[in-house]
């Protein structure tokens, strides 16, 4: 189906087959001016390293020009403006408006608002679509394919957007096993539960890590809790590092969205199960081959 | 004893029946109907029913319900028939129905949905994914809302 002009509000706007063709465009390697006189606006209200280079580097490498701020400091936003009008006024000047924002379904309502195509870079604490794309992307190329793997994913399931669109994601596959470990109040929402159609579990890090092929680290998002003295009860309750890695597959490989604080140890990195900075990396082409189907 | 002989017939008017018993002031409640209307409102609560078992019946005399305020009604009691009375003949029986979207009439739990922003050009809606028992989710966060809080928020308590 194409996505011409179409918002990228949840990963479940899209099909395996959309999935699939996105990723062979991404993995082509192909560099282009299909942006060439497009104007990508990039409105990050909340703080972002990954996701707003990269779509600002892959608007660049289709030769486009991109508008945005990722402050609402200097902004009419720090004098009071709504989010609705600013979105408004960068559909006037736009061909597509990227959004991350802290409150849930503000990218929907932008999209609403906007004739210009919206793509969803993260609002709230469910939905970060295109960062599930590029974590598929990961393992689609590492692993030759997502079917039949042995899932972990670990961390704040509960808050966590990139973690709850990971598992969304993939419902549009079929895994052999996810195992959800976190800490009890960080066990996911029913809502979440309630829309997965694949065979997952509770579980605890040492006794499925020998099974594993993917493991999925999230950081404990301090930003996103409601009560600060909840935070402090289950900050550090995980952390992988070298030593309990013995334990896991040679070939298992460990994703995190990044940023990391301190639930992966630096001597990870350096062990071949280390793929978070390609999986970031991968952010490039994945992003610039979701603007090349979605920028009218 | 008959309910027609605990509550007397209405001219014109509104007779909500098959309330579930206890609900019938939470209806008035939804209604907006506190008494300093002048409306003549009747009411009975936990009389026998053939269908429920119990139920609550409520009349309100001189007024009509629009179908929004129906729609809202449904929220608390799905069992509800309402009759519109003119002249003390039924003209009208519409059963009480759900839709499967409520726009307008709750807010979202969530405080960190777009909906609970304050001036945002947005209003709270949500999908019906449960009837029995009542359960919505919002079409912006993705959060649910349960019957309890359904009733608590529409009963103002």
């Amino acid at each position: 189906m194409s996505f011409r002009g179409k918002d990228v509000l949840s990963i479940l706007d899209f099909t395996r087959n959309d999935l699939e063709r996105l990723f062979r465009i991404a993995s082509s390697k192909f560099e282009g001016d299909e942006l060439k006189g497009k104007v990508v606006a990039l409105a990050f209200f909340e703080p972002s390293t990954r996701t707003r280079l990269s779509f600002e580097t892959a608007t660049l490498r289709l030769g486009g020009g991109y508008i945005g701020f990722d402050a609402i400091q200097g902004t009419s936003i720090a004098k009071g403006e709504t989010f609705s009008d600013t979105i408004r006024m960068l559909d006037a000047y736009a061909d597509v408006i990227v959004v991350r924002h802290g409150l849930e379904g503000a990218a929907k309502l932008a999209a609403e608002l906007a004739k210009a195509p919206v793509i969803n870079a993260g609002d709230g604490s469910k939905r970060h679509p295109t960062q599930a794309m590029i974590d598929l992307y990961t393992v689609w190329r590492e692993k030759k394919g997502i079917d039949n793997l042995v899932y972990g994913v670990l961390g704040d399931l509960r808050y966590g957007r990139a973690s709850s669109s990971f598992l969304r994601a993939l419902n549009l596959y079929s895994p052999k096993k996810v195992y959800l470990i976190a800490p009890k109040s960080l066990r996911p929402k029913e809502e979440l539960l309630d829309t997965l159609k694949i065979p997952w579990e509770f579980s605890n890090l040492e006794e499925v890590l020998p099974e594993l092929d993917v493991l999925y680290v999230t950081r404990i998002q301090k930003e996103r809790f409601p009560d600060p003295a909840e935070y402090e009860r289950v900050k550090g309750s995980y952390r992988i590092d070298a030593a309990l890695l013995k334990n896991a597959k040679e070939d298992m490989i460990i994703l995190h969205p990044l940023p990391r604080v301190d639930e992966i140890a630096l001597d990870v990195d350096s062990t071949p199960h280390a793929l978070y900075f390609k999986q970031a990396a991968y952010g490039v082409p994945i992003r610039m081959a979701l603007l090349r189907e979605v920028v009218p | 004893m008959s309910e027609e002989l605990v509550v007397r017939r209405i001219s014109n008017g509104t007779v909500i029946d098959h309330i579930p018993s206890g609900r019938a002031l939470k209806v008035l409640r939804i209604l907006g109907i506190t008494g300093e209307e002048g409306y003549m409102v009747s009411m009975v609560m936990n009389v026998y029913s053939k269908k429920l078992g119990k139920k609550d019946i409520v009349k309100v005399e001189g007024r009509e319900l629009s179908s929004e305020e129906v729609n809202k009604i449904a929220l608390v009691a799905p069992t509800a028939t309402i009759n519109i009375v003119r002249d003390y003949e039924v003209v009208e029986k519409r059963k009480v129905e759900l839709p499967d979207r409520i726009e307008g009439i709750l807010r979202c739990v969530n405080p960190k949905c777009v909906t609970n922003a304050p001036r945002e050009a947005v209003h709270p809606s949500f999908r019906v994914i449960s009837r029995k028992p009542l359960k919505l989710v919002c079409e912006y966060c993705g959060e649910y809302l349960t019957e309890e809080e359904v009733i608590a928020q529409l009963a103002g308590t």
